[in-house]
Formats: structure tokens, sequence, C-alpha cells
């Protein structure tokens, strides 16, 4: 198994620990809390991911093999599904990344949970991480 | 102020409340985005297209009379229940929106450089942005009277801004995110006195009070028919039937002509000068229930209820550490628009939901309230007639709880 499959197994096996969506929101605010916060001047205009309703920030940065993710943002509950995406793809390689299936959201049940346009923004963000991943691919490969 | 029967009797006639939303019962206090509905206006929606449905004002058949005979009466009901002085002074729209627009997009033919229009900081956007869209048309220039902290306007700014140039003042009754019931009578005095016309945004306003356009002598009054317990789609313009006269024509189409040539057309006198093509008839026949709901029920009562509410829910709010409520006007509607310091109002907003209670999160359309406040957007809770204390309870109970898991 992948790096990026076994986590996504770990995040799914978190949430189903959990009986109550109550405390699945809870624990996703946990998670937005522990994420370490972006500095201010990264929070900026063209960092924003688009779609979301709260305002969300993403990062990437190449780490030898690896990317790296940073993010942000103003409301909790998106720090938390942004916390829990980096979770899953920092530190892993751009191609995995492009490459990963993200059906783990869908196993956790959280787009449900979420408003159409807040599952919309979970898209959002999930685009943009991959985004930055085929980037740095696309970079590796010119090089 | 009602027994715990009757008012248990006016909740029963509302079944949507009657569910369970994420395995809690549902608290709908998000009155100020649209009403629910009672039996009668469905039942009515239901017998309009089951019995009468035909167009109206067209047909000499049995169904095009009935169908049209229900649509004026509920007309008549709209006139009755504003006080206008005749029928014809009553233009059925899709909404508030579309009635601003309606009398903006008219406005704007007449209006120069030079002239002025004057709107306030806390009008929705719908009564913002076609003003600023007339000025850029047309480059009159447009005013704002600002607000001060308590979320009441600024009246010592009046002499300064409603001077002889202004040609015309767009304010709203009561505000959706404030709950402030502005002092419009004041207003529209002013604005006459130097000459110009006032077009009074009632969205908030009608579902909450009576409203008498003849005592207001506004020139023109605009409210939605879905925040008075009517279906949505349907909205009302009043004007005084020589204002309405000296606005062009809206959209062209059926309905509003009176003569058709191939080059060339008359227009048909008011009201149907202004409803272009076939309207939204179920609807305009069920918005005549939802007044007669109201009618019976009490204007008045209606108000004496929700200010209970209001009162109740705004001390038990208070009480919850580092909240903050937006709009302590003395004179105010059942409209509680908060923050808490920490947390973020779309957090607060989706744990809520959790709990089985809706609110309404962010700016609510009024960016430039957000911008005085220096906020994203605040949570707001609006109740409406079939509301109880314990559902405002709920609420308050459930914001502690957000605030235990977000602070």
């Amino acid at each position: 198994m992948s790096g990026i499959a076994a986590k996504q197994q770990e995040v799914i096996q978190d949430f189903q620990f959990f009986d109550e969506w109550m405390d699945k929101y809870e624990h996703l605010i946990e998670l937005g809390k522990d994420l370490s916060p972006l500095s201010e001047d990264l929070k900026t205009e063209d960092r924003l991911i688009k779609g979301c309703q709260s305002r969300v920030w993403l990062q990437a940065e190449l780490d030898g093999e690896v990317v790296r993710y940073y993010a942000d943002s103003d409301a909790l509950i998106a720090k938390g599904v942004i916390a829990l995406l980096v979770k899953v793809f920092s530190g892993e390689t751009p191609k995995d990344i492009a490459e990963a299936d993200t059906s783990f959201i869908d196993a956790i049940g959280l787009k449900e949970h979420l408003s159409p346009t807040r599952a919309n923004g979970l898209q959002q963000m999930l685009k943009q991480m991959k985004l930055y991943a085929l980037a740095f691919q696309a970079k590796n490969q010119s090089e | 102020m009602w027994t715990p029967q009757e008012h248990a009797e006016i909740r029963a006639q509302f079944p949507i409340l009657n569910q369970e939303v994420h395995g809690s019962p549902l608290t709908y206090l998000d009155n100020a985005a649209t009403a629910q509905k009672p039996v009668r206006v469905m039942e009515a929606l239901n017998r309009c297209y089951s019995d009468i449905n035909s167009n109206v004002h067209r047909g000499v058949h049995y169904l095009s009379q009935r169908a049209t005979d229900a649509f004026e009466l509920s007309r008549e009901a709209v006139r009755k229940h504003l006080n206008a002085n005749e029928t014809a002074e009553i233009i059925f729209t899709k909404g508030t929106t579309d009635g601003i627009n309606l009398v903006a997009s008219g406005m704007r033919e007449t209006m120069r450089p030079g002239d002025v229009i004057v709107a306030s900081e806390m009008e929705h956007h719908s009564n913002l942005v076609p003003w600023q869209m007339v000025a850029e048309r047309s480059g009159a220039e447009l005013r704002i009277i600002p607000i001060r902290d308590d979320g009441t306007l600024d009246l010592t700014t009046l002499d300064e801004i409603i001077t002889p140039a202004v040609k015309l003042v767009a304010v709203n009754h009561i505000s959706n995110t404030l709950g402030t019931i502005n002092p419009i009578k004041t207003l529209i005095d002013k604005a006459h006195a130097v000459g110009a016309k006032v077009l009074i945004d009632g969205a908030q306003s009608v579902p909450h009070l009576r409203v008498d356009v003849q005592a207001l002598n506004t020139d023109f009054y605009v409210f939605s028919a879905h925040k008075t317990y009517g279906p949505t789609g349907v909205g009302v313009l009043y004007g005084k039937r020589h204002e309405l006269e000296a606005l062009p024509p809206y959209q062209g189409g059926g309905e509003m002509i009176a003569e058709v040539g191939l080059l060339k057309s008359t227009y048909a006198e008011i009201p149907h000068k202004f409803e272009a093509g076939t309207p939204n008839i179920a609807g305009v026949v069920a918005l005549e229930q939802a007044l007669a709901f109201m009618n019976e029920v009490g204007v008045e009562s209606i108000a004496a209820w929700e200010n209970h509410l209001l009162e109740e829910g705004t001390k038990a709010l208070l009480a919850i550490p580092g909240l903050r409520i937006f709009g302590t006007a003395p004179e105010k509607a059942s409209v509680i628009s908060f923050d808490i310091e920490g947390a973020h109002p779309y957090d607060l907003g989706v744990l809520l939901d959790q709990m089985g209670i809706a609110v309404r999160t962010g700016h609510h359309c009024t960016q430039p309230i957000m911008d005085k406040f220096g906020i994203p957007g605040t949570a707001r809770a609006s109740m409406a007639v079939y509301n109880t204390l314990e559902e405002v309870e709920r609420l308050v109970s459930g914001v502690k709880r957000a605030v235990k898991m977000l602070v």
C-alpha cells in the first residue's frame, strides 16, 4: 500500500471511531486547531482557494522528492478539512499525489454532511493540491 | 399574547416544521430569508392548478374568467393589505428585487448628471446595486446615509444628504441584517420636501407590521410574497397612480400593450403596462391566502409574539461570553445577527445545522454592513409567527455547545 493509501485508511478509521456527526465535527475542529498556522505574508490572494465560503489558503513546496503542503483558514471546520488533506498528501511525491485516488472523502461521508457549496469547496481544495503536484511533476520532467 | 394552545394551533398550519434534521427536531430560524407556508397557501396553489388553471386576461372562456377573477381578487387583497387607493396601483412582480429593478430601469431614462439618488449603508444588495447601475449609466450621483454603531440610520446627516438635487430616496423599512425598523415616515417627508420620490424596500416589514402606503405617503413600496408566508416567485410593487403612469414600461411583450403595429405600439394602462407576459398566476392567487392568514391571526399579534421571542432570545444570547449582537436599535424586528469572539460564523452555522437549527450565516447580501463593523459575516436568527420560546432556547443552548467546541 502506498503512503497515501495507508494514510487514507487511517483517516477512514479515525472517522469510523465516532458515531455522532457532532463528534466527527469536533474531530475536524481539533485537526484544524492542530494545523500550524500559515504566516500572514503567505496569506495572499493567489494562495486563496476559489469556491470556498470561508477563506482557505494553500501553499506547496517541493522538498527534494516530496511535496510539502501548508494551509490555513479563517474558519475552523474548513481548516480541519484542509488539515485532513494536508495530512494525507504532504510528504508524498508529486506523481503519487497526482495519481491518488480520493475516494476516502466519500468513505468518511463528509461530502454528504457538507452543504453543496461547502462540498464544492472541498473539491476545489483537492483540485488545487493535485494542480500543485502536477506542476511539480512537469517541472521535474523538464529538468 | 396567545395561549400555548392558541399558538400550537397556528403552528400546526405549517406541516414542514414537523420534521427531524440530523436526528434533532427542526428549529427553523431563517425566516428573514424565507418564511414557511401555511397549508391554506399550498392548497390554494394546488386548487389553482387542479381547478381553474388557464391564462388570465385573455380568454372569453369559463376557466380563463375564473383564473382572471382569482388573480384580480388577489390584487384587491394586496391593495387592502397595504391600504392603497386603488387596485391599479398594485403591480405583480417576481419579487422585491424585480420591483426595485422595474422602478430603477424606468428612472434611468430620466436621471441626468447632477441628479442624486440616496440609499443607506444598510441596504440589501438588491436595493443598492440597481441604483449603482442607474448612477453608472446616467451619470447621476449615489449618496449613502451612514449607520451608527447601534444599527440605526444617522439622521443628523439628512440635511446634508437630502438636498434639492435628490431625485429619489431608496431605503429599506426594516434591515434584513440588523433588524432595525427605520423611521421611513421622516425620510419620506424629508424627501418630498425637496421634491424627491421615495421607494421603500418592504421585504422585511410586510411580514412583521401593518403597512399603510397612504399614511406613509410613499411613492413606491415593494415586497416579496415568499417572506409573507406566500409562494416564491411573486412580489408586489405599489406605486402611486401618477408615478406609475410616468414610468416607461419595464419589459415589452403580451399583456402590456394596447395596440401593436409592426413598427410601433401603444401601451396598456397600469397595472397591465408593467405585467408583460404570463404572470405567476398560481403564485399570485395563493398570495391572497397568505395575506388572509396574516390578517386572521392578526398582524399586530404576530408582531407582539415575535417581539417577545426577540426580547427573550436577545437576553439569553447576550449572557454567552464573547457573543456580540449587531443591530441594537430600540425599534427592532425579530432578527438577531451575532458573532462569537474567536469563532467564524460559518463554523457556528455548520454546527447549529448539525443540531437541526437553521440560521443564516454570511454577509446576508449586505456587504457594506459587514465592512462597517469589520467582520466577515454574522450568524442570523430570525423568528416568525410559528416559532416558540422553546426553539429560541434550543438556539441558545446550541450556540453554547458550539462555542465550547470552537473557542
